[in-house]
């Protein structure tokens, strides 16, 4: 039988792939957003399963919110990452630092 | 025993969808391998009775997110091997940070396992009802008890379009051709561009 603990695993280690995805592409924004999307889905799969097996339906409603950000993170983020091709020419991130932070 | 086979397929296709989400050398080949690992992630939560969150997986993220992504990656024209170059050298530090996390989040999950740690009690106004489906059951909740966070969220979702449409729209030249200029539009009057003539028969009219 399937418990809860399965699905667990299943969300930490999408976690750690998405975790690792970030720090592999340094170089690529794209696969980076695509990572924090993944991120996001294993907190999803983790709030629908202890919601699903604590009988408690506040768990996916938070999911929703969640998934409402993901949607509203990747518009902008790829909103960002199109202005900042078209003065660049490339989406590299290392040598953003046109802000000197 | 079908349950337990869905699973561990669900799951499988899940993780090896989002291990060649960042393995893969092409950004296209990424999007589609996220593709597979939303839709699987959406099986999961079928197998767990969470239909509509699985169904909005598919509707937002399938059909809005990864859209967009696929969109954009086709857009900008990008050197995508040059992209790749900190790849190897990245990989070990990327690779010990994740061991370390997930040893940190088995550790977390041995804690739960063994009834380390106190979850609080089910919400009663929240709790399942075994007589209403899923979707009315999160509906009445969410245009009910959760009015003002769904509002929220819509207004969340607003202020990213227009932050999306903001950064992105780029004001054409003046005088460039296209350009629609309104109120000199509709502030053309029929007797500035129409002349009416009346010519001898057998003349012709002077421009």
């Amino acid at each position: 039988m399937i418990g809860i603990e399965h699905y667990l695993v299943v969300g930490a280690i999408l976690f750690v792939l998405g975790v690792l995805g970030i720090f592999i592409n340094r170089k690529n924004v794209i696969v980076i957003l695509m990572s924090v999307e993944l991120i996001l889905l294993a907190v999803n799969i983790n709030l629908v399963a202890f919601s699903a097996f604590k009988g408690d339906l506040v768990g996916q409603i938070f999911a929703m919110f969640v998934l409402t950000v993901a949607a509203a993170e990747a518009a902008i983020g790829l909103a960002i990452l199109v202005i900042y091709y078209r003065g660049r020419g490339t989406i590299a991130v290392d040598d953003v630092n046109r802000m000197k932070g | 025993m079908i349950e337990t086979l869905a699973f561990y397929l669900f799951a499988g296709l899940v993780i090896a969808g989002g291990a060649m989400v960042i393995m893969s050398r092409n950004p296209v080949h990424s999007v589609l391998w996220l593709i597979l690992a939303f839709f699987n992630a959406a099986g999961l939560m079928v197998l767990v009775g969470a239909e509509f969150i699985a169904m909005l997986l598919v509707i937002v993220y399938v059909g809005a997110v990864a859209v967009l992504f696929l969109f954009v990656v086709m857009m900008l024209d990008i050197d995508f091997a040059a992209m790749r170059a900190g790849f190897i050298k990245n990989f070990p530090l990327g690779i010990a940070i994740a061991v370390i996390l997930l040893a940190e989040l088995g550790l977390g999950l041995g804690a739960y396992g063994s009834g380390g740690i106190e979850l609080g009690s089910p919400d009663s106004a929240a709790a399942f009802q075994s007589d209403v489906s899923n979707i009315e059951a999160i509906g009445a909740l969410l245009y009910g008890r959760y009015i003002i966070l769904f509002e929220i969220a819509g207004i969340i979702l607003l202020v990213a379009m227009i932050g999306a449409i903001v950064l992105t729209h780029r004001e054409p030249k003046p005088g460039a051709r296209g350009r629609q200029d309104i109120g000199k539009q509709i502030s053309r009057r029929p007797e500035d561009a129409t002349v009416m003539k009346n010519p001898e028969y057998g003349e012709g009219i002077e421009l």
